[in-house]
Formats: C-alpha cells, structure tokens, sequence
C-alpha cells in the first residue's frame, strides 16, 4: 500500500506515518475489565489531573452504579455498570465460544485441551475470572492444584450435596471505557484546524488552543468519545471558570506525562491494574495471553476488543478485554472510520493528491492561529 | 523531534515538508503550546511523602508542591502497602486540599444567633479556654457518694481522632485526662 | 493476604472500603486462591469473588458456629495446632453451665443488672495459691536491640496476687487477666469439662440446616464454603477471613469476631501468612486512636482507665490488669504504667507518690459516646469538641444526636468543611419539622478550620498496625491549624487561667509536661511528641537516650513513655516510621517501610507459624523458624517470641510474665499464652459466642428460648422505640430488613467526599437498593423516590431495583432486606445532600465495646418522597402506634419466660 493509500485505512505505523522520524514505540492501554472493581479511580485520576469540570448534573441515573453516564467533553475515563442474570451470562458464553470456532484473529489459539466445562473445574468459576498470575505458580499448576483441590469433580460435597453450578446466577460487570487512540482516526482526518493531531507515541490528541469548535470531529468519531464542552459543565475551581467552552475535549493519553516517563494517571491509580500501559504491541499480546488463559478456564466470553488490526479503524491503541458483546458495554461492535473509504472515492476521481494537498492547506491555515 | 524555531521556519506547512509529515496530522500540527508544555510533576518545586487519609489501608502518597502550593496528589510507587495505587477518594486528595468551598477562618455561632460570624482565632481560642475552665469548674466531681475519690468533670465530652495522627490523639488525651474529662471519644466504637 | 489460599471475607465490603488493599486478594486470586464473600448484598467485592453467600444481615454466628461444628464433627481441624497452641485440652470449672442447658443464657447472669458474673467460667485449678507468690526473677540480660526479638525480660515480682474480676471493654489488644497459668488440661481432648468437648456441645446444634434456616443460606452453600476452608487449612495451606463493620455494628458485634477467631484456631490460621483475621479498618489512623485512644476506657498501650472501687489505688490497678504468677508481657504493667505517668507528669511523679496514679480521674460504668449523648439530652454535658467527626449524620440515631446538639452550652467543630454536625442549629432536618427552633437554640458554636494530611506532619497507623510518618508538604491555609497546634495552644490557655491555683484539683494540669519544641514555622514539633511516646532512659548513663524497646521500660521511674507498645518507633534514636525504603528494593515482608508495633513485627504471635518443635509446619508456609544452631528464632519476620527462649524450654509453675512462657506458648500476650478457644475472662457477655437475634429481628430465634443478647446495652426511651420482632403482634408494621453500609465514591458522614466535586459527581444522591421481588410488592419503581420508615424516623431516598439484593427464605418464609448507604446528610454546605440513613436507627449497643448495632434494624418502605415539615413526626407516630411499640418493646432483658 502507498504513502497515501495507507493513511486512511488498513495495517500501518500511525506515528512514522505522521512524520515523526524515529518514533518511540506506539504506545496504548490494555483494559482488561476481568477484574475492574467499579472503584472510579481512573475517572478520578483522569479529572484530576486534567483539570476537568464537572459535567454537570447531580442526579442519580438509577443505571446501576454508573452516574457518569459516558465518555464526554469532560469525561474521559468512564466506568460502566452492567447486572446480569445467568440467562445471560450463558448466552454471552455461548457467543463467545462462536467466536473462537470461527477463529476470530485476535483472541489467540483456542485450547487445545478438552471442553473445559467437561473438566469441571475451574470453568466458569465464580462470577468473574481470577486475575492473570504475576508470580504465582504456572497456569498449568494452577489448574491441576485447583482440579485436585476440587477433587476433580464439581458436583458433590464430602456429604454428596451437590454444590452450586459452575455457572454463576449473576454477574456484575464493570469496564472502564477511553478514546480508542485509533489507528485511523477520524476525529483527526477530518480536523480542519490541525487542532488534533498525531503524536509521536501514535495517539490521537486534540490541542484547545487551536481548536475553533467546528465539531466536524465529534460526528466522526464511530466510537461517540470526542465532544465539543458545553456550558451546562461546572467548574471545580471556586472561580467558577469553565476553561475550554465550545472546544473539542477528549482523553490525550495523558501527552503530557508519558513524554516524561510517567503512566497515564488512570493507569498508575488503578488499584486492581484492571488498567495498564504500555507499548501497544506488548499491550496487545497481554491481552491475547489473558485471553488465552481465560478460555481454557472455560471463560468462553472473553473476548478481545480494538486489537484487530484489520478492522474498520485499522485497530486501536487502547484494547480491551471484554465479557460479552461490545454492545453490552455500550461499545460499537463493528466500528468503521468514516474517512476509510476516502481513497477509493478520490482514486476514482483521480483528484486524490490535489484533495490531500488541499486538506494539507487547511491545516497550515489553522496551524497559525 | 518537532522543531521549535518561532521563525518563519516555524510555519506549519514549511514543517510539513521539513518533517515529512505531509498532510500536517502530526509534529507539523503541533502549537507551541503544546511543544513547551510540561507536566506539573515536573515542573514542581518539590516532592513530598506522605499517606492517604481516608481509610486504614495507608496508601503511600505523593505530594507536588509549586510556589508553596499542592498541585498534584498521586501514588506513591515506592510503597509497598499501595504500590502506586489510589482508589477515587485517595485520587481526589487534591480536592480535599484545594477545595473552594474549604473554610479558612474561624466562625462564631452565638446563642440565638442565626448566622455564623467570622472571629478572630486568638480571640476564638481565649473563648473556648475561658468555657473550658468555667465548665469544668461547674461540673467538678471530686468524691462519689460513697466518698471515693473521682477527679473529673462530666461536663466537657469530645468526640473525633480516627483521622488525626497519633501526636495529636495523645496530646489529646493527655490534656483531657489530666482536666479530668473522660468522655473522650473517636469513630473506633461508632 | 497475598499468601492465602482462600480468603472469606464476611462483614466487609473489600473491593469497596478497601479498593487498594483489594488489590492483594487479586493477587492470591491470581495464584489460586478461593475468594468467598458472605454479605447480605452482592457488591463489587462480590463481583470479583468466586463465590458470593447472601446472609440475613446479623446471624454470623450461626454460619461461622456451623462451620465450627462442621470441623468439629468430621475431624477436619488442625489437630497438632489445637492441641498445643489453644486453650481447647484446658479444663473448665464444673461451675460452669453452657447456654444449651439455660436456654440462651450461661451461667452467672444477674437479671436485675443485665450481666454476668464470670466466676464460673474460669479455669479449673490444679490448686488455688495464696496471696503473694515468692519472688521470683527471670533471667538477665534484658536489654532488645533496637530491631530484634524480645531476650528474655526480666519477670519482677509486683503487686499484690489478688483475684481479678475483669471489667469488660477494658482489655483492647491485651489478653485479661487470670490469676496464674496453672491450669489443668487433658491433652485427649476427650474431659468432658475439657474446652475442646464443651465447645463442641456448645455448638452441635449450629447445623447447615440451622444455617438454612436462620441465615437463609442454602444447605449446598453451607458446604461449599465449608470445603472451601478446610481445603485451604492445614500444614500447606492458610485461610484468611477479612472484616469490617459489617460484624462490629451489632448488639453482639464482639462475639462474632470471637467465633471467627475459634474457627481460625481450629484450623491453625493464626499467627501464620496467608492466615489470621484482618480488621479492615475505615479510617486513616482509626488503629492509632485505639492505640492511642481518644476513648474513655483504655489509657494508651490498652492500659485501662482507673475504674472507681477496683482501681482505687495503683496497687489495686496493677494487680487487676495482671497477675504476677500469669504468663506473658502484661505481667510488666506496672512498668508500662510507671513509664506513661513519668511522661505525663514528669518530675513530679515520684515513686513515693505513685506516679501520681491519683491525678488520673476515675470511671463509674461505661462513658462512651452514646452514654455521652444521652448525657448531652439530660442537661449533664457543657461543652462538646468535635473533631473531624459529624456526628449528626455519621452517628446512630441522628435525631437525637442532633436534639443532644442543642442542648450544649458551647460547642466546638473542627473541619476542613461547614459539616452537618457545625450548621445543625440552621438546617438540621429537626428544624423542618418544627423541634427546633434556631432563635431557640442557646448553644454557642466555635468553627475552628483545619489543617489537612499535607499540611502538618506526624504518623497514621494503618490498618496492620504499621505507624507511616507523613512530611510536611505546606502550611495550612488562613486560620487552619492541626489539632497538635489547637489543643496544645488550648492546654497553654487552661494552664495560664489555672496558674497559682492552690486548689489541689488543679495540680494534674498545672504538673502536666506541656513544653514542646517549636518547628521552624513556629508550631508544636510533631516529632518531639512522637519522642515522647516513645520514651526517654530519665536516669543512668543513658539517661536522656530514647528507649529502643519497652522491655528496658522500668517500673521505678528510671523510663518514661507514653505508649509502651510503641517503644522502638524512635529505637536508636532514629524516627523509624519514616523509613521509605522502595517496596521493590525489600522482601515481601518489608520491614524497612515505616514501623509496626510492637517491635515492627509485621504478624503478631508469629511463633504459631511453627510447629511446636519450631520447625515451620511446611515449606510453603514457613514464616518463623528456631534456628538449632544458633539457638534463636528466625524467619522472614521479626519473631514475635523471645527470641532465645527454645521450643523445648518448660517454666518453673511459680514463675510469672515473660519467663513464664513455654517455648511453645505463642500467644505471648494472653495470660496461659494459648490461644483461647473459650474466654475465662475477658468477654462480658459470654465465654462462647452464641447466636441471638438483632434488637429488632423479623423472625424468633430458633435456637434458645432468649431472643436477644441478654447483656445488651439497652436504652427504654419514648425517643428510642423498637419494632416489635419475630412473632411479635405489631412485627408485620415494620417487616423488612435494612441494612446500612459504605460506598467506594463517598468518606463515612461525607466531610470529607460529599464537599469534593469529583467524588460527589460519582455518587450524587442518597439511594436505597431492593430486589425486583420488593419493588413488585411496594410499588416501587427504578430512579424514583421511595420512603423508609422505622421506629426512629423516615427518610427519603431514589430506588435502585436491582438483582444483586436476593429475598432470602429464613423459616418457610421471604425475607427482604433492604440496603442504605450512609454518607449523606440534610445541610446546605455540601456539593451534595440527601437523608441519612444513620436517622432509622436506634440506640442498643453491644456490651463489651459500646458499639451500635446500625447492621440491622426492621422499616417499612413505600413509594414516594417522605412528608415535609411537622407531617414527617406523624408519620413516624403513626407506625409507632400502628405497632404497638412501647418504651418496653424490643428492651425485656431475658424473653424465656415467653415461651
């Protein structure tokens, strides 16, 4: 694929693409929402050392514990909530399961091991999976250590009562959502101003002072995360200023710190390293092996999300592990750059160079503001 | 990497061919702003160690200070209770300390009175040390009725210390005890 | 925690209270560890556990007694550990009688007091000695150094051997007294009066369908948990249970942190990693203020008050705290107490006046806080200080804390925000409703501001006893100050005003050491304060040099110390919580980040992590070890045991205190140095933890014929009334289950979240949480308001219908509970405000630690926002009277007659 071709769709470096010679490694988040505790320690964190107002309203949503609501002008870590009953939890398994016949890329080699539900234990354990092991005996041990600790068997106790299903009657998922930090951004194809740009670490970040709120941005975004701040937002100061009204806000991957070495603060804060950081690709296999591991502990429903690089935005820097469907999460399933197509069209008119070299012209206007 | 001239150098579209970054989405679209900006955490005067003071789990923190102010409060990485980590209320230390709404003077509710004024903090203290003295006076109890030895006043009570340090508590109860107050208490038994 | 194979956490909501220290039952998750969560609601900790267990809030002792007669009748317990490390081959006084031959009752009980004499519930005896034993000294060399073990104190004879009736609430940390450690024991187990077989009788009707049928917890969960724990106790393995408020906030609250604490003895998870009971405390330095309390009962170090009639003499103190002849480091009380009143009084206590033991004022029964308020509403209490507290919404009962308010002649708050508890004369719910009257309120309100954690330096201990020195980052703001610098400028003032008095009553403020250094900002040096607690050598050629352990702490006056157990913070003269040593640069222990007491030894009585020839019990598990070579104990912590004293080491029967300790008596701080199975003292309403329903209870206890913990404090007032419970008439008035609790986003009363915007956007409005099963009966509907009402009052909050609340079936029949968070209050200073929940509560506490019982308690709720104005007190009246409930409901001390 070309220079230009590339820029706008398929697999590619986002960083070496946007100039920056020699760039440090692409760097991203791993969510892996298996063991959030709902705590709100990144949404925190990410306000507080933002400096971000409050939204807004102080009523309660009644949508479980999440009276956030979404990811917004000045929110930019957002914890969701969601209650399941064993209904569901079964059908997100069993979607899950689909998902790994079909050999979906990302989630890595399905066990080769038997059924894990056949083995009983620890499949489907709990309403969520143990956390990956730091320095903890080996999966393998661990299992066999657990399979003899259960006697192999889940269905009686020393009495021959018979225990609790393997399958949970409830759950109660939570998951910390954030900018995708998109491969192929189109918050940042389509800014007119040169206000977002690319950094050298391959995240997406939007500049306030060159930001003139034409919101071209916001409906391009297929994730929702980037909003205009409104004036219903209220200041945390005491002076009562809202800084940044009008203007494109979104998450930076904290710019600011990870050029001198420091986490994202969501991602220092989080007590349970439900949130980590790091060079994306590293975050990337993190996120395979857990997967990995989780499906053969019989957590069928785990699922990798923004780690295919073939996907409609061409993959993202913050990945995911989630339980169930996206949708679930109020996450798109099949999210696509609005600007992805562009290259087709403009191939077809075969005005491709003189289009480009326009949107070049704008951004040099906007850059001197 | 981006370059920083403020010359006609500096213009964006000469830093798009200077940078390779051709369609201007990357270093050529940089403000200065954001070229200069640096994080608070380091631009700080100084760092300090110190603990969350919400529950007992006593999470390390750190502390920025810039031109005698907090701006920032985060994880102390070096603890080994905490490892870095801060839950929301432990992340929002900042706002415990730089609150607008924090009171900074002392007020005076007097009897009757339907609001608080503000006082003077010497002229304040001289006042809680006058009722001090005058009700514990009042309500001394030197003997029981059966003529044992009681020392103490049942008429100054306190209650707080689960949030204070260790030196304060003492000399809390160092002071009380020797005034002869006993009903010195703190959330422990609440 | 990280060590443990399974972790049961009951009564605690972790993953919420504790989100950071959360992160290390991830961790043992991670490794392989069970994590079980036994609450009446499924929570965020639940989220995350393998195994939640829906309980009717307030009958933990039937599932954790279950689970004692579970590994009782299967032989599932620890055997070589119980053997050797309880108290279960002791033999009890044929006196005693256990509650199933009273019917819920242990022999003893006054009725017309409401407590128990403990006479018959002591050790037998192999024969009663006599006065004063002979002296009797240990051996020499007594000096620690500053960081290791304890080597062998000298056990000095003091005090008179007189027969201790211990006065409950009176021990904390400390073990209580027994006259000697010469008791009888049959190490088969097999003595009908043996500890081991009267706790088994004691609990052979606590079964999984007791616990069906009383907590609601189905028979297969029973056993899942059960197999879950003994699977994951033993040599190999360790259990650890956590909790919180969840068991302190009950009439009997006490007692079921004793029956977990009998479960873990029975399965050896005492003193061992990966075991042990974790106290999840709520609070910054909430250890510290029971380590160095701002509490009525206990001097610092756990050393009691002077209670009038027992204590009247130091002789009589000391003799009552421990005996000379009993094991352990009590028996040094009187050097502990010598060393404190040195440091409180300095040159004038001389050992001719006792230290001036006389200058302490005394106790006449319990002057807690509650006893304080009902004293506030009688006229009896002038001033109040309040400090980073808010009673008015974080206190049971808010009406009357509120009502007590107005009954002050002057009051002080200290905060960093207006809290409730400072503007109740403006905007307190009472003055809607018409009870009080602003212009009417006479009390005098002092606001003074406060320094925060940054702007003043000093020491929190955390929740493992750890004491982690904070620096200084910036002055305080305007008029904020510390506490350090408020009370010491007030104890400036008093002392000024008092100056000259001749009156003798003045002496003990007059004679106070009240001269402390000034830091360069002109303040009281925190750290001189610290110094003190620690303790000076005051004569010798070291006079002047900081103690580096309280076993060189004397009882002639030579030392001084204001808190024995912290003596060593400041070991070589060096501020040792201040130690910072990266956490990644130390072993997992890290003993070089900040001090624990006592000793920074990081596991109490850590000699049980080894068998009693002081091998470890395995390899995993190997934490303290006796070094055969070296003729010392060793390990990864510092050994909470004298450190020279081996395995095979058997006392002289007539030596008391340290020297008295078998080398394999790891309970060093307990009076026979075993742990303790069955309480012969020490325990004011039972020496064997036994269920009883909460004051107010939906359903009759199937157990006894005594309904309630007969000891409980109860207090008949026409504004404190009952639901009528069980089979009660008038129950049906108020038949659901409430329950109150913490959330992650919000700090207790909300001083300290409800004023941050940050915090208060997260959880913006006071709510309360039903099944979907409730809110189909009440008409209840998810966002909008409802109403609960309970014997107390009524309060408004949003409805959350939710499948994480269960009904529960207890006796044939559904059970609902109700769940309310607690931090809001009705003010007009706060970012957010709504209702509090602590107004539904009443006033009943438990008698050995004067905890409130606010875990439970019986409403009704219905849709809609609550009455305004007077309309509310009509509402609460005409449910009282709809009930039946009189001053005399919920309060008969014994109910067998009943039946």
């Amino acid at each position: 694929m070309g220079y230009l071709a590339r820029q706008l769709a398929g697999r590619t470096d986002p960083a070496a693409d946007a100039g920056w010679s020699d760039p440090p490694s692409r760097k991203g988040f791993f969510t892996d929402t298996s063991i959030c505790i709902g705590c709100k320690a990144c949404e925190v964190a990410c306000k507080e050392w933002n400096a971000l107002p409050m939204d807004g309203a102080l009523d309660l949503t009644g949508n479980s514990y999440d009276n956030t609501g979404g990811l917004g002008a000045s929110t930019w870590r957002h914890v969701a909530f969601v209650e399941q009953s064993q209904e569901r939890i079964t059908a997100a398994r069993e979607s899950g399961r689909r998902l790994v016949d079909l050999g979906m890329p990302t989630v890595g080699s399905p066990s080769p091991s038997p059924a894990p539900a056949s083995r009983g234990v620890p499949a489907g354990y709990g309403t969520l999976p143990a956390p990956p092991e730091e320095h903890g005996p080996s999966l393998g041990e661990l299992l066999s250590q657990k399979a003899s600790a259960e006697n192999g068997d889940l269905g009686t106790t020393l009495e021959g009562t018979p225990m609790v299903g393997p399958l949970p009657e409830f759950r109660w998922l939570m998951a910390s959502d954030v900018c995708k930090h998109c491969t192929h951004a189109g918050c940042l194809d389509v800014c007119p101003t040169g206000a977002l740009f690319r950094s050298e670490h391959g995240t997406v970040v939007v500049q306030a002072d060159v930001c003139n709120g034409c919101g071209y941005c916001v409906g391009a975004c297929p994730f929702g995360v980037i909003e205009r701040r409104t004036d219903s937002s209220v200041s945390v100061t005491g002076d009562g200023h809202v800084p940044n009204i009008g203007v494109a806000q979104k998450c930076t991957l904290c710019y600011d710190r990870i050029g001198h070495d420091q986490e994202p603060a969501c991602a220092q804060t989080c007590p349970t390293t439900s949130i980590r950081f790091g060079a994306r690709d590293d975050m990337v296999a993190a996120a395979q092996d857990r997967v990995a591991q989780l499906h053969e502990q019989g957590f069928t429903e785990a699922r990798l999300y923004g780690a295919n690089d073939d996907d409609g935005v061409g993959g993202t820097g913050s990945v995911f592990l989630l339980l169930d469907e996206p949708e679930v999460y109020g996450l798109p399933p099949d999210p696509v750059c609005a600007t992805s197509k562009l290259p087709e069209m403009f191939r077809a008119a075969g005005v491709a160079g003189l289009g480009l070299l326009a949107a070049g012209a704008v951004a040099f206007l906007g850059g001197r503001r | 990497m981006a370059p920083r001239d403020s010359t006609f150098l500096g213009w964006p579209v000469l830093r798009q061919l200077a940078t390779g970054d051709l369609l201007g989405r990357g270093a050529a679209a940089t403000s200065r702003r954001t070229r200069e900006h640096q994080p608070r955490t380091v631009t700080a005067d100084r760092v300090v160690q110190s603990v969350c003071p919400y529950c007992a789990v006593g999470c390390g923190q750190k502390v920025f200070v810039k031109d005698e102010k907090v701006v920032q409060i985060e994880g102390d990485p070096d603890s080994p209770v905490s490892r870095g980590r801060l839950c929301p209320k432990g992340a929002a230390s900042e706002q415990l300390v730089n609150s607008p709404t924090r009171q900074t003077h002392v007020l005076y509710r007097a009897p009757g009175a339907t609001e608080f004024r503000r006082m003077d903090r010497d002229e304040a203290l001289d006042m809680v040390a006058d009722r001090f003295v005058r009700s514990r006076a009042d309500t001394w109890q030197e003997l029981d009725d059966r003529g044992r030895r009681l020392r103490r006043t049942m008429g100054i009570a306190s209650l707080g210390g689960a949030t204070l340090d260790n030196e304060e508590n003492y000399l809390m109860k160092k002071l009380f005890t020797a005034a002869g107050a006993i009903q010195i208490e703190n959330q422990a038994r609440i | 925690m990280a060590n443990a194979d399974c972790i049961i956490i009951q009564g605690s909501n972790m993953a919420e209270c504790h989100p950071v220290g959360f992160q290390w039952v991830s961790e043992a998750k991670a490794r392989g560890a069970r994590v079980i969560h036994v609450d009446p609601r499924f929570t965020r900790t639940s989220a995350i556990a393998d195994t939640h267990v829906p309980i009717r809030a307030g009958t933990d002792v039937v599932l954790l007694g279950a689970l004692i007669n579970h590994v009782l009748s299967n032989d599932l317990y620890f055997r070589d550990y119980v053997v050797a490390y309880t108290n279960a081959a002791t033999l009890v006084s044929e006196d005693f009688v256990d509650t199933e031959d009273l019917d819920g009752i242990f022999s003893g009980f006054d009725p017309e007091t409401g407590t128990y004499d403990p006479s018959s519930w002591s050790y037998a005896e192999r024969e009663a000695p006599e006065g004063p034993s002979p002296e009797t000294g240990g051996p020499a060399g007594d000096d620690a150094s500053p960081d290791g073990g304890i080597e062998s104190p000298a056990g000095d004879e003091h005090g008179a051997s007189r027969r201790a009736r211990a006065a409950g609430g009176q021990h904390g940390a400390a073990g209580p007294a027994l006259s000697h450690a010469n008791v009888l024991r049959d190490e088969t187990l097999q003595h009908p009066r043996s500890v081991f077989q009267i706790l088994r009788k004691h609990y052979r009707r606590y079964t999984p369908e007791m616990v069906r049928d009383v907590c609601g917890i189905p028979v297969e969960q029973f056993h899942e948990v059960a197999r879950a724990l003994t699977e994951n106790s033993g040599r190999e393995r360790t259990t650890c249970f956590a909790y919180a408020l969840g068991w302190t906030q009950h009439s009997l609250g006490a007692q079921f942190i004793r029956t977990a604490a009998i479960l873990q003895l029975l399965m050896g998870n005492m003193g061992r990693p990966g075991g042990g009971i974790m106290a999840l405390r709520g609070h910054a330095s909430i250890q510290g203020s029971t380590d160095i309390p701002t509490l009525f009962n206990i001097l610092p170090g756990y050393l009691p008050m002077p209670i009038v009639g027992e204590h009247d003499t130091l002789q009589d103190y000391l003799a009552q705290i421990s005996s000379p002849l009993q094991k352990g480091y009590w028996t040094e009380a009187e050097s502990y107490t010598a060393s404190l009143l040195k440091a409180w009084w300095g040159d004038a206590a001389t050992p001719e006046n006792d230290f001036c033991y006389d200058y302490l004022p005394r106790l006449t029964g319990a002057h807690g806080t509650y006893q304080t308020v009902l004293a506030m509403l009688d006229d009896e209490v002038e001033g109040y200080f309040v400090v980073g507290q808010n009673p008015a919404v974080g206190s049971a009962h808010g009406t009357m804390q509120r009502l007590a308010l107005a009954h002050l002649k002057w009051l002080v708050v200290r905060d960093f925000q207006l809290v409730e508890t400072a503007t109740f004369w403006k905007d307190s719910p009472e003055i809607a409703t018409g009870e009080l009257r602003t212009e009417d309120i006479d009390t005098e309100v002092f606001f003074f501001p406060a320094a925060n954690h940054v702007e003043k330096a000093g020491t929190f201990t955390q929740t493992q006893r750890m004491l982690q020195w904070r620096h200084q980052a910036v002055q305080p703001p305007g008029d904020a100050q510390s506490e350090l610098e408020f009370f010491h400028e007030l104890g400036v003032r008093v002392r000024a005003r008092l100056a000259g008095s001749t009156d003798e009553r003045d002496r003990p403020l007059l004679d106070l050491t009240w001269d402390y250094p000034k830091d360069a900002h002109g303040e009281t040096d925190s750290e001189a304060v610290l110094r003190e607690i620690n303790g000076y050598h005051l004569t010798g050629e070291r006079a002047g040099e900081l103690l580096d352990s309280f076993t060189q702490m004397r009882p002639d006056g030579s030392t001084s110390g204001g808190c024995w157990i912290y003596t060593g913070v400041y070991a070589g003269g060096v501020n040792r919580s201040a130690n910072r040593v990266p956490g990644r640069d130390q072993g997992e222990v890290a003993h070089d980040w900040g001090w624990a007491w006592p000793l920074n030894r990081r596991i109490l009585y850590n000699r049980a992590s080894a068998d009693p020839q002081g091998r470890p019990w395995s390899e995993r598990k190997a934490y303290v070890w006796w070094d055969e070579e070296a003729r010392r104990w060793t390990g990864k912590d510092i050994p909470d045991f004298p450190v020279d004293r081996e395995p095979s080491f058997r006392p002289d029967p007539d030596v008391g205190g340290p020297a008295a300790l078998a080398g394999d008596d790891p309970f060093i701080m307990q009076a026979d140095g075993k742990g303790w199975l069955f309480a012969p003292r020490g325990m004011v309403d039972g020496p064997l933890p036994t269920h009883y329903e909460a004051q107010e209870s939906p359903v009759t206890n199937p157990l006894y014929a005594q309904q309630s913990n007969p000891s409980r404090l109860t207090y008949p007032r026409k504004d404190n009334l009952w639901s009528p419970s069980g089979a009660e008439p008038g129950a049906e008035v108020y038949p659901y289950v409430f329950t109150t609790y913490r959330l992650t986003e919000h700090h207790t009363a909300g001083g300290m979240s409800r004023w941050l915007p940050y915090l208060s956007e997260l959880q913006p409005e006071m709510f309360c949480e039903v099944s979907p099963e409730l809110a189909a009966e009440r008409g209840l509907t998810n966002g909008d308001w409802a109403t609960i009402i309970s014997a107390r009052s009524a309060i408004e909050a949003r409805v959350l219908v939710t499948d994480r609340m269960r009904p529960l079936t207890v006796q044939g029949r559904t059970v609902h509970q109700i769940g309310l968070p607690y931090h809001w209050g009705v003010g007009g200073d706060a970012v957010v405000e709504g209702d509090g929940a602590n107004d539904l509560l009443g006033i009943v506490l438990d008698p050995n630690v004067q905890i409130q019982e606010s875990k439970v308690g019986s409403c009704d709720i219905r849709a809609g926002r609550r009455p305004r104005g007077e309309a509310l007190r009509r509402l609460v009246a005409d449910y009282q009277s709809r009930s039946g409930a009189t001053v005399e409901t919920g309060n008969a001390r014994l109910t067998q007659g009943d039946r």
